[in-house]
């Protein structure tokens, strides 16, 4: 804050409180020409005015708020630049970027600051923090599976941290929706093992693969034709003609899903194509919805969570989801 | 001795005056600085100003009052930055008119919702809440899937904010101060925007939401 913003801030608010004094102090000699207490002659109605005094205790805690605003202005920032002496603030206001914000705690602590925000995080950090150390040292599939005290409760705080990150899509008891997947299945998008869990958690996924078919199928029947075929291959009644029809255009198909349509996790490639001989259906699993997806085209998104949640949670919600589908 | 108050009392217009000095200190002493403070007049580095379609999202944002149940607003405490991120600051707000930090929430902050969820969740979720968070008590709001802009105002609400933010406005490479929207972005304004949905206009700005500092 430059200078004359500083004095401007300084002189009106120590002026308000000056003022504020001397009006009190006005306010409490009598004017009024009568002793205290004795009537002014004012009568109005038969109700007569008195020159009362104002309420002591009203006037002693007036004067007491300006004492007290005096000394609140002394410990804490209020007169523009002056820091107040107990240089507390709330935050690192100033900052313009992430790594401002880092440097800034270590800058406020070198300088004697006393910043509540850091504060808080500190401690909490310090309270919590060799909890998260002990969990990162163990691997996740250790975590999810061990019965001792120490996973049972990394487990617990996976869950509570997945209700609270990772609930909104997938559902709160993991089973999913259309268009997010079920996590506590054992039919992976991008691979089941804990280190590709915990990849998908860090770096997010994005299907891109699934483009709009209708085109290149030749319209509604060879939509409808592939559509039969892939019902077919989880055991679905279908047309059979149809489906022959479609076994023949799902060349195009299989480039992601496999010749076999078991999808790209049974391929070994992370390319989140969906195993189509399961019977689970991210999509829906109805003729009309197959073909919505084979017309339409499906790209599903996996926001990435490193920067929001940090390696050392996403850990810990890793061995959780692996849990459910081990247990 | 005459009690001098009397003249304030018995005079209207003085008392008006007087009135209007007293209760002005509190905005002279705690808001006038800040309009001149390199805190809330520079924006923070990584901000940038909203595409034609976030700035139409952002108006039907306004216009469906969702900031009257959800904030834009992370305070400095643990308890917020755990959950939404790092505490809102006012260098990115700086392109802001007017402000939606809201003061109320019946839902959960928005500041860094950008980038949290897909865009087929919000889709879901803004046409039936329910379906995707079933204690929700959000209302539905399937019409924006149906209803289409034209564009017609787009270019003008760009230009407006050039002019809102014209001492507030980001720097080119040498420094020099130029317009949040160049003449390209106005003229193209239109017809990025036209034919495209309400909702896709709110999930655009939804996902834009708290980018600069995270």
């Amino acid at each position: 804050m430059s200078s004359f913003w500083s004095i401007w801030i300084t002189v009106l608010t120590l002026g308000t409180l000056v003022g504020c004094y001397l009006l009190l102090n006005y306010c409490l000699k009598n004017f009024a020409g009568v002793e205290e207490g004795e009537p002014t002659g004012h009568v109005f109605d038969g109700i007569e005015e008195l020159n009362n005094p104002l309420p002591k205790w009203w006037s002693t805690f007036f004067l007491l708020t300006i004492i007290w605003g005096f000394g609140y202005l002394l410990l804490y920032p209020g007169l523009g630049n002056f820091q107040g002496l107990l240089g507390w603030k709330s935050s690192n206001q100033g900052i313009l970027n992430l790594s401002e914000s880092k440097a800034s705690i270590a800058n406020a602590k070198a300088a004697g600051m006393l910043v509540q925000y850091d504060r808080e995080v500190a401690a909490a950090g310090e309270k919590y923090g060799p909890i998260f150390d002990a969990y990162a040292e163990r691997k996740i599939i250790d975590l999810a599976t061990a019965n001792d005290d120490e996973a049972t409760s990394a487990r617990k705080v996976g869950q509570r941290l997945y209700l609270q990150n990772c609930s909104q899509c997938h559902g709160s008891d993991a089973r999913g929706a259309t268009g997010f997947p079920n996590l506590a299945d054992k039919d992976w998008l991008y691979g089941g093992s804990p280190e590709m869990i915990k990849a998908t958690l860090i770096h997010g996924r994005k299907a891109n693969g699934m483009i709009a078919w209708s085109a290149a199928l030749g319209g509604e029947q060879g939509v409808k034709e592939v559509t039969a075929y892939v019902l077919s291959l989880s055991g679905r009644e279908v047309d059979t003609k149809a489906a022959e029809a479609g076994k023949v255009k799902f060349a195009m198909c299989a480039a992601c899903h496999g010749s076999e349509g078991k999808g790209s996790d049974a391929m070994g490639i992370a390319l989140g194509a969906p195993n189509l001989t399961d019977n689970i259906w991210l999509y829906g699993g109805s003729p009309r919805a197959v073909e919505m997806s084979i017309a339409n085209g499906r790209a599903g998104v996996m926001p990435a969570w490193d920067k929001i949640l940090g390696e050392q949670k996403i850990h810990v919600i890793s061995a959780y989801i692996y849990s459910l589908s081990h247990e | 001795m005459k009690n001098k108050h009397e003249k304030f009392e018995k005079n209207v217009g003085l008392f008006a005056i007087f009135t209007i000095l007293a209760i002005s200190i509190g905005g002279l002493v705690e808001i006038t600085p800040l309009f001149f403070q390199k805190a809330t007049t520079t924006p923070v580095d990584n901000l940038r100003p909203y595409t034609a379609l976030e700035m139409e999202g952002r108006d039907i944002y306004i216009r469906e009052g969702c900031n009257v149940c959800h904030s834009q607003m992370i305070r400095p405490f643990r308890a917020e930055t755990e959950r939404y991120g790092h505490y809102s600051v006012a260098g990115e707000g700086v392109w802001e008119h007017p402000f939606l930090w809201g003061s109320k929430r019946t839902g959960p902050d928005l500041a860094r919702v950008g980038g949290r969820y897909s865009d087929d969740w919000h889709l879901a979720h803004l046409l039936d809440p329910r379906s995707v968070v079933p204690e929700s008590n959000m209302p539905s709001f399937k019409w924006l899937a149906e209803t289409k802009l034209d564009g017609e105002l787009t270019e003008k609400k760009l230009s407006t904010f050039n002019f809102l933010t014209r001492n507030r406005s980001h720097k080119d490479e040498q420094g020099n101060a130029i317009p949040l929207y160049s003449e390209t972005e106005l003229a193209n304004a239109k017809n990025a925007v036209a034919g495209k949905t309400e909702m896709t206009a709110l999930i655009a700005y939804l996902q834009s939401l708290g980018h600069a500092l995270k």
